[in-house]
């Protein structure tokens, strides 16, 4: 574990002193001739939100699935707290295990009650006691403001319920870093308010989040480094002051000019 | 609720009414029409009194009916075992078919050789191969009843086609499922174990029922070998009177064996949740 996130964040060193909490170096992933991400490179700092946008298939989601080692990259470096889990020889399962996932259809388990899709990380990876692991979800439950629902199923709840519950989900486990890959963009415009007011308000906790997203106002409140992601890279990245008011480069007022209509 | 039907909404109901008297009138008049039309041609057929002695004779039905019922018992008793290590064998057979990893190699190439040669084999000839052949080898331990020989044979070939059932019912799964029990850190086996094999099994069971229903009259096969099953027992009765009444008696006894089966297996496939998404239009009743 860095020291990095040991830190009161009160008390923490102007970010760029420390060092990345995950750190992408030149990665490349390709499905067949495919080149979705061409040599890309990215800094995430504890207890920073960084938001990727970019245009359908510029490699944010892949970039993610990368990072969760749900795929595996054709070359380059991923590391999370200075360790490279891109190593083969490395227990994939236990690296998964410390970074929690969002998906854009959420994901949930259907067979399984809210409080179970919650518990199943806990008991099977962690080890947590059956009690604990209960206590745990019910209490992650509770900031997601979902508790009174966790006997439901989730084909009971709506869509930004749901989501909320993949969040509760990913949670649980404390994961060094969450990422949420879209995770607002199969949700009726009136549900996705109580998503990203979730996540502006784990933000103030001090979670490190990499966030695909589409919702540019969003981006504007939380992120604290925007990256606009173009043919695999990072065309270009800084604050969202910067990167969505005053783009320097003209992919990037192209996107912006296309999304915002 | 102080809601009464508008007229109009009560002059629709009425007309419903009326074609619904209109239409059980003509499926009973069709359906009367039909079974006269049935009864008269088998009966005015030139060869029926002959055929109604032989085939329809109630007191040989009544006086083989004891045994054959007995030889029923052991049907019951047969597909009943045999359903249980069918769906064993075939859950084994399936999921050695999604290992990965060069070391499962042979596991997986057994399991695809095993399913493909005895989806292929005639039930049939694995009974006379394995009733025949297998006591021949007077190995040690091997069961030499023609009852649990036969239980063998379909054993070996109802769990080939099982397993299939099982494994379509793994890939329809979704990857997302997959994909998200893996980024919790659950590994392979037990994201098939908690989050694939739940919503597959789930999916699979009115397929499966299904081929219950086909072992039930499968397991008749096993008189080949000599078990005094329905099927034997009712060839025993009909030498013995000379009057092959008793096969008919074994037929109805079968029918009536599968039809609960079928029903349940209908009711379950109907029933909201298991087929997913389809539920939304359970009630909704057919589209004018």
């Amino acid at each position: 574990m860095s020291p990095g996130r040991l830190r009161d964040p009160g008390l923490q060193h102007p970010p760029t002193l420390d060092p990345p909490l995950l750190s992408v170096r030149g990665v490349r992933k390709a499905f067949g001739d495919h080149v979705v991400l061409d040599g890309l490179s990215l800094d995430v700092r504890s207890h920073q939100v960084v938001v990727l946008i970019g245009a359908s298939g510029s490699g944010k989601s892949t970039l993610l699935r990368c990072i969760d080692l749900l795929e595996d990259v054709d070359d380059g470096v991923i590391e999370l707290e200075g360790q490279d889990i891109t190593d083969p020889r490395l227990d994939a399962n236990a690296v998964r295990a410390r970074i929690g996932m969002v998906f854009q259809a959420y994901n949930l388990f259907p067979h399984l009650r809210v409080i179970d899709n919650v518990t199943l990380a806990p008991r099977l990876v962690h080890g947590t006691p059956p009690e604990q692991a209960r206590a745990d979800a019910l209490a992650v439950l509770e900031r997601v403001g979902l508790a009174a629902k966790a006997q439901a199923f989730p084909d009971e709840l709506s869509g930004g319920q749901q989501q909320r519950v993949a969040i509760a989900r990913a949670l649980v486990a404390k994961p060094a870093v969450m990422l949420l890959d879209e995770v607002t963009s199969a949700l009726d415009p009136e549900l996705v308010g109580e998503v990203l007011s979730l996540l502006t308000e784990l933000k103030s906790t001090g979670l490190t989040m990499v966030v695909a997203t589409h919702e540019m106002g969003f981006a504007r409140e939380v992120a604290d480094e925007v990256c606009f992601l173009h043919e695999g890279r990072v065309h270009e990245r800084g604050t969202p002051a910067q990167v969505l008011e005053n783009p320097r480069e003209e992919r990037t007022r192209e996107f912006l000019r296309r999304i915002t209509g | 609720m102080s809601w009464t039907p508008s007229e109009r909404q009560q002059e629709r109901d009425a007309y419903r009414r009326s074609r619904a008297r209109r239409s059980t009138a003509v499926a009973v008049v069709s359906t009367v029409a039909l079974v006269a039309v049935a009864v008269l041609a088998l009966t005015s057929s030139p060869g029926w009194p002959r055929v109604r002695a032989s085939f329809f004779d109630w007191e040989v039905a009544q006086e083989s009916f004891p045994a054959i019922l007995e030889g029923l018992w052991l049907n019951i008793r047969v597909m009943a075992v045999s359903a249980v290590l069918i769906v064993v064998v075939a859950m084994a057979l399936a999921l050695a078919r999604t290992l990965r990893g060069p070391v499962f190699f042979p596991v997986r190439a057994l399991a695809t050789g095993y399913v493909d040669v005895f989806r292929g084999l005639p039930l049939i000839l694995v009974l006379l191969l394995v009733g025949f052949g297998l006591p021949g080898l007077r190995l040690q331990g091997i069961p030499t009843s023609a009852v649990a020989l036969g239980t063998l044979a379909l054993v070996l070939t109802y769990s080939a086609y099982v397993a299939e059932v099982f494994r379509a019912g793994i890939e329809s799964v979704h990857p997302s499922q997959v994909a998200a029990a893996r980024s919790l850190g659950l590994t392979r086996a037990q994201a098939m174990r908690h989050v694939v094999l739940p919503q597959a099994v789930r999916r699979v069971v009115p397929p499966l029922l299904n081929d219950l229903v086909a072992l039930s009259k499968d397991s008749g096969l096993i008189s080949i070998l000599g078990a005094i099953d329905a099927v034997r027992a009712a060839q025993i009765e009909t030498a013995r009177y000379a009057n092959f009444t008793p096969y008919v008696v074994a037929g109805v006894l079968f029918v009536a064996l599968t039809i609960p089966l079928t029903r349940f297996t209908d009711v379950l496939a109907r029933r909201s949740g298991w087929v997913g998404a389809q539920s939304s239009l359970a009630g909704g009743g057919a589209l004018r």
